[in-house]
């Protein structure tokens, strides 16, 4: 079985709306939107959402004024300040370490696991399935929740006997981007020719190699800035990346969205819908090289 | 005042508004800083340009645990809730980059046998950037997972006597939750797209839930796009200021150039911001103001 994930470092370089195209062109696979603060994949591909499940993580503690003697403890131990001066605990600062829990002498605080977000599973026909999550706003443990939709992906592409997962990850370099990431086998990072993409790029590219995964780079609406496209494509030979080609930039693209569709099926004969096809025969020949 | 800049869905243009917001403050006579907390991709230094004056190391405490006093009794790694300690017979592993830093575990060993040492995780570089706005950002180290420490380091940069124009990273979790938590008001950056207003809808949840001022840009503006229409009349939010879909300013954004410097003609999108954000947080006298524009 092999794990893409499509990861960008910078946010709206076009990770979900490409991830969305390349779901339409395999043939037989399990999409995992794994960018779980903002799962937009479910908007662009058809799925009808077949099981819903309730995740917790990591608790949270509370303090029972009854059993509550204000001796002041929980305060003195809490490194987050989550204990108000009344011994109440703001659920937004606290951590989850369960100090002011283990050290209460008069026991007044208890420690529940918090639900933290949904994941769910959708049938997208012929077979295909997509697993997608959404964290509680302002959640905690984003990171875990990426883990469980990977773990949940992984299971039905082996009772399905499906043996490429697509994972659309998360911007950033953080906790829910490395769990994305680690024991992929490629990662593709979507870049757009702009200083902030590259400054970006470069970070989620150490990111990459810190942890050992074959890179491959594609660059989003290339022609706004072609030089820099250019020296996007240098900067890959540098580090021997693959540098699987550059979209243009096309409103169609938006169009498309608006309209729920991916672009290669909403307007398959424009130049962006060409371009991600050559960059998906490439990405199919370079899975075949790893 | 602190204004924080978000926006749910990344790339909608946070550090576009937050750099030219900036710098039409400043050109306007008011003290600006700046405060970049998108600590795993900062990006404003790229448009302000700041001469970087002062660095520091963002350090958090992790244990250290004294393998000679150790009786791999397990009561750390039963209490850890981060799996930041293992107990193996003869020894506990400390694995630093699951540390939260609470302490518990130095507390609660028998033996006295943890204690603490600093770490580093990111930097924090402070320094002028263009027409003097002063600025600071955070670096989070790369395969770091948790930059919330550094984000409350960049957060104490604040200098009194000026306004904190606050850049989030995107997404609703812990990081933004962090980043918006002492703002006084909240600009949220969406484009008009599906996918803008599903994540629009998940950062509004957030900013509410922290008790904020909410105020809305509409960036990449092309049209209407009535399903976000509806969205802001029905939740009654107020949007500041629309920044048509322009391939001229993406084009300047690419070149790391700020709006305002290669297209003047924008500065009245900007006047309509910030007397947004001052009806936002109570300045009547502005209203008239608004209704003669």
């Amino acid at each position: 079985m092999r794990e893409i994930v499509i990861a960008s470092g910078k946010g709206g370089t076009g990770k979900t709306s490409l991830a969305g195209s390349f779901a339409s062109l395999l043939h037989r696979k399990v999409v995992a939107d794994c960018d779980v603060d903002a799962a937009n994949l479910k908007l662009l591909l058809k799925a009808n959402v077949i099981g819903s499940h309730e995740f917790f993580a990591g608790r949270k503690a509370k303090i029972d004024p009854d059993v509550c003697t204000a001796c002041g403890k929980c305060a003195e131990v809490c490194r987050f300040n989550a204990v108000s001066k009344n011994y109440t605990i703001d659920a937004l600062s606290c951590e989850g370490c369960g100090a002011c829990h283990f050290l209460c002498p008069a026991g007044a605080v208890s420690f529940n696991e918090t639900l933290c977000g949904h994941y769910y599973v959708a049938e997208m026909g012929k077979g295909d399935a997509l697993v997608f999550a959404e964290l509680l706003p302002g959640g905690e443990n984003s990171g875990k929740l990426v883990s469980m939709v990977r773990t949940k992906a992984r299971e039905i592409a082996e009772a399905r006997g499906i043996n490429l997962i697509l994972i659309d990850g998360p911007p950033g370099i953080g906790c829910p981007v490395i769990s994305s990431l680690t024991g992929a086998h490629l990662a593709v990072l979507v870049t757009e020719p702009t200083m902030t993409g590259v400054h970006d790029l470069e970070r989620v590219v150490g990111l990459a190699r810190h942890f050992d995964i074959p890179t491959a780079v594609i660059v989003n609406k290339g022609d706004i800035n072609p030089s820099c496209t250019e020296d996007i494509e240098s900067f890959c030979r540098e580090r021997q990346l693959d540098f699987l080609g550059s979209i243009p930039y096309e409103p169609i693209i938006t169009e498309a969205q608006r309209q729920g569709e991916t672009v290669v099926d909403f307007a398959p004969e424009c130049q962006a819908s060409v371009a991600i096809h050559s960059i998906f025969d490439k990405l199919m020949r370079k899975l075949e090289e790893l | 005042m602190r204004i924080a800049v978000a926006s749910g869905k990344g790339g909608t243009g946070k550090t576009t508004v937050a750099v030219n917001l900036a710098f039409f403050m400043t050109s306007a006579g008011q003290k600006v800083q700046y405060l970049d907390c998108d600590v795993e991709e900062p990006n404003g230094h790229i448009f302000l340009k700041p001469a970087i004056d002062r660095t520091r190391p963002v350090l958090v405490k992790v244990p250290v645990v004294d393998q000679d006093k150790c009786t791999s009794c397990g009561e750390c790694s039963a209490k850890c809730q981060f799996h930041a300690l293992v107990t193996l017979p003869g020894s506990t592993l400390v694995f630093p980059e699951l540390c939260h830093g609470c302490g518990l575990c130095s507390i609660v060993c028998p033996e006295k046998a943890i204690s603490e040492t600093m770490r580093e995780i990111g930097k924090i570089e402070a320094g002028t950037g263009l027409r003097g706005i002063r600025f600071a950002h955070g670096i989070l180290n790369i395969g770091e997972p948790m930059g919330n420490p550094v984000i409350k380091e960049v957060k104490r940069e604040a200098f009194p006597g000026y306004v904190q124009i606050i850049d989030a990273p995107p997404g609703t979790s812990c990081p933004v939750v962090e980043t918006i938590s002492d703002a006084d008001v909240v600009v949220l950056v969406t484009e008009p797209t599906p996918f803008g207003l599903h994540d629009l809808r998940a950062v509004v949840e957030v900013a509410r839930a922290a008790g904020k001022s909410i105020g809305i840009v509409i960036n990449r503006e092309r049209g209407d796009f009535p399903p976000l229409s509806r969205y802001l009349a029905e939740q009654k939010l107020d949007v500041l200021a629309r920044i048509p879909e322009d391939r001229k300013a993406a084009e300047a954004y690419s070149k790391g150039r700020l709006i305002l410097e290669a297209l003047p003609e924008y500065r009245d999108n900007f006047i309509d911001l910030v007397i947004g954000l001052g009806l936002l947080l109570g300045c009547g006298e502005l209203k008239g103001r608004r209704q003669q524009a």
